[in-house]
């Protein structure tokens, strides 16, 4: 068994996958950098990220996937499920054998499971872009942490990009330690947070903006104001809004 | 200042909230040239109250003082309430002060009638029009309207906002007669109509010029109230049905009363909100706005009320045996929609799948097809299931005994199709 070790980025995971063709290695695992202890008798190989190679690979999925079924392999490789790269290297095996769009073949099982994970990290993309709660700061940036069980910046990007255009805003993954910055110009990956800015990963209080005291009690006296007691459903609402999400949310005080 | 504004708020968002539409989807308004916000197509609710209903806009009044006297309403002019009116500047700096921190898709503004209609209608007409021209604001709106304004102000108000209500609140005259005695069918009828037409009107010309205005591009919805008045379900449906056919409504929304008011026209304070019979009536709702279904076939005057411990379609099937079972390889798609247990995208599978060749009882649950319920309504290439000389009372107790709680389906009644 051959137990392969690559830096953790996408490229590095394309890089793998060229190297398996061109080695012509069978039974291998695939693992980030780190995230996994091989097994006693595995050989282990280090993958050096190769962005030509990476990039032939690329090509050539695109080729017989096209590109939006290309996406969905980097959508579930985003998902950091921890023997993800096997499967999605089970689709790509199969793709290549059979020269053909496998997606909509739920009845392989790399194909489902592969979907699953899509599924998944679809979900938590969409409800990071309704429970991303904005703080505004002194230096009028709108900051936000958020702790996704996924790794979707990548994924809600655009979203954010397209919809507050005309204000500076700062979304933080501190599971992950890295943000998206947009400047009114460009949206930027960054892994660098000023520490001072703060406190329990959000804003601190010395940090904030005008007003942003006054629009987060204006939020929650709203939250409280637009329920109907005669109707109160906790079930449904832990249901819609489930307690690991608490935290994000201003008008659950943050989780407290 | 900030307690001013917190106690407006609390004042005009407590009286809002009996506008159960929550809805901020059907508008693609794109953020051209870097102004604030968009509304993306499908909506995004951004948090849930704690009785489970999406929250996804900032629903306010913009006053709670009225001129009307509408017995079931917390803002008419004979209750003791505390009132409040908020500026239009206000409105405007909370919309965009929410919407900038990712709290809302938009804005739900309604208003007492403080003054004549068009005064307040032309003060809720500034606040769309200011947050789109001046902040350059692409979230959503939905306006309101109030009953008697102008057809120049409803011409405003339809360019601005994305959508636009005019609700009815009880479903017949003769309840608006005892409850809203202000109120006519008539007076409500008439912007309902104007909306419709200019929507139509202006889609048309859009055909010819690319650059026709939106007018409401997401439509105009209403609300009845249910179970303030003695009407049947019969009438309600009956009143839904002449909105979609004749004004093109893209929702009616039902709310179950919330006694809030002692009134001796009224429920009394202790009576339970009819939840059940309001879950009943959505499901309605999806019949005839999904399944073909007209007002008719769902109840009649033999059967003015929807049986609470059914859904409707399975209680049309019950009275219409005769009708079953169907053969599923070769029915009609409006037929199939018909049968229990069967929801719009199954029907559709089978229609796509069958031309592949005759169906089975196993690629129907692949398909996703619950069969607890519709294997005693179809046939299929395999032998059958479970057709036998059932009585509907028979077929009602052996599908109710099998199938789940009574009050599980309760819930969820904007996402669930037909189990
Ligand atoms: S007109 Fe509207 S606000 Fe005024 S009492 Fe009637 S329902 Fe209430």
């Amino acid at each position: 068994m051959i137990w392969l070790v690559y830096d953790g980025s996408f490229e590095g995971f394309l890089t793998t996958i060229f190297e398996i063709y061109e080695y012509k290695w069978s039974s291998v695992h695939i693992r980030k950098e780190g995230t996994s202890i091989p097994p006693l008798f595995a050989e282990v190989r280090t993958i050096v990220t190769d962005e030509e190679k990476a990039t032939r690979v690329w090509k050539k999925l695109v080729n017989i996937l096209d590109s939006s079924g290309v996406r969905k392999l980097w959508i579930a490789w985003l998902s950091e499920r921890e023997t993800i790269e096997d499967t999605i290297l089970g689709v790509v095996k199969y793709a290549i054998q059979l020269k053909q769009n496998v997606l909509s073949n739920f009845g392989n099982e790399h194909v489902l499971q592969m979907q699953q994970a899509v599924k998944s990290i679809g979900r938590e993309k969409h409800r990071m872009e309704a429970f991303v709660r904005f703080q505004l700061t002194k230096d009028d940036i709108y900051f936000s942490v958020i702790e996704p069980d996924f790794n979707v910046l990548p994924l809600i990007l655009s979203h954010f990009r397209d919809r507050y255009a005309d204000q500076r805003w700062f979304i933080f993954d501190s599971r992950r330690s890295y943000g998206i910055y947009y400047d009114l110009k460009t949206a930027e990956f960054v892994d660098f947070i000023p520490n001072s800015l703060l406190s329990k990963n959000r804003v601190s209080t010395e940090a904030f903006g005008e007003n942003e005291t006054l629009f987060q009690e204006l939020w929650k006296d709203y939250f409280k104001s637009t329920n109907i007691a005669g109707r109160k459903n906790t079930k449904l609402h832990v249901q819609h809004v489930p307690k690991r999400y608490w935290k994000y949310l201003v008008e659950k005080s943050f989780g407290i | 200042m900030q307690e001013r504004i917190q106690e407006k708020l609390n004042i005009l968002a407590d009286s809002a909230k009996y506008d159960v539409s929550c809805s901020s989807s059907g508008s693609d308004r794109k953020n051209t040239d870097k102004g604030l916000g968009n509304a993306s197509n499908s909506g995004i609710c951004h948090t849930f109250t704690e009785d489970g209903r999406c929250v996804s806009l900032l629903k306010i009044l913009l006053t709670n003082h009225c001129i009307f006297d509408c017995a079931y309403c917390v803002s008419r002019k004979s209750n003791d309430v505390k009132r409040a009116a908020f500026t239009v500047q206000e409105v405007v700096d909370l919309t965009i002060g929410f919407y900038r921190r990712n709290y809302i898709e938009g804005l739900f503004l309604s208003s007492g009638i403080f003054k004549d209609a068009d005064t307040t209608m032309e003060r809720l007409v500034r606040i769309a029009k200011k947050l789109r021209l001046e902040h350059r604001f692409n979230g959503y709106i939905h306006l309101k309207t109030i009953p008697g304004a102008s057809d120049e102000l409803m011409k405003e108000a339809g360019l601005y906002a994305d959508r636009l209500s005019v609700n009815i609140e009880l479903p017949t005259e003769r309840g608006l007669k005892l409850l809203a005695p202000d109120k006519t069918f008539a007076t409500m009828e008439k912007p309902m109509g104007y909306i419709s037409n200019t929507i139509t009107a202006l889609n048309d010309t859009r055909k010819l010029m690319l650059s026709t205005p939106k007018f409401a591009p997401a439509g105009q919805s209403t609300q009845v109230i249910i179970g303030a008045t003695d009407e049947s379900d019969l009438e309600v449906i009956q009143t839904a049905d002449r909105f979609y056919r004749g004004f093109n409504l893209k929702r009616v929304y039902y709310s179950g009363y919330v006694p809030v008011l002692a009134d001796n026209r009224l429920p009394s304070l202790s009576s339970q909100v009819p939840l059940l019979r309001e879950n009943r009536l959505y499901q309605a709702d999806w019949l005839m706005r999904f399944y073909g279904f007209g007002a008719h076939e769902i109840l009649d005057d033999s059967n003015p009320f929807l049986d609470l411990d059914i859904d409707p379609k399975f209680g049309w099937a019950l009275r219409n045996l005769d009708l079953f079972p169907l053969d599923v390889n070769k029915a009609d798609l409006e037929m199939i929609l018909r049968v229990p247990g069967i929801g719009v995208r199954s029907a559709q599978k089978i229609v796509a799948t069958r031309k592949f060749g005759n169906l089975g009882w196993e690629n129907l649950r692949k398909l996703g097809i619950s069969l607890n319920r519709a294997r005693y309504f179809i046939v299929c290439k395999d032998p059958a299931l479970e057709i036998k000389d059932h009585s509907p009372e028979a077929l009602r107790h052996l599908v109710l005994s099998a199938g789940k709680s009574k009050f599980s389906d309760l819930w969820g009644v904007q996402t669930s199709l037909f189990g």
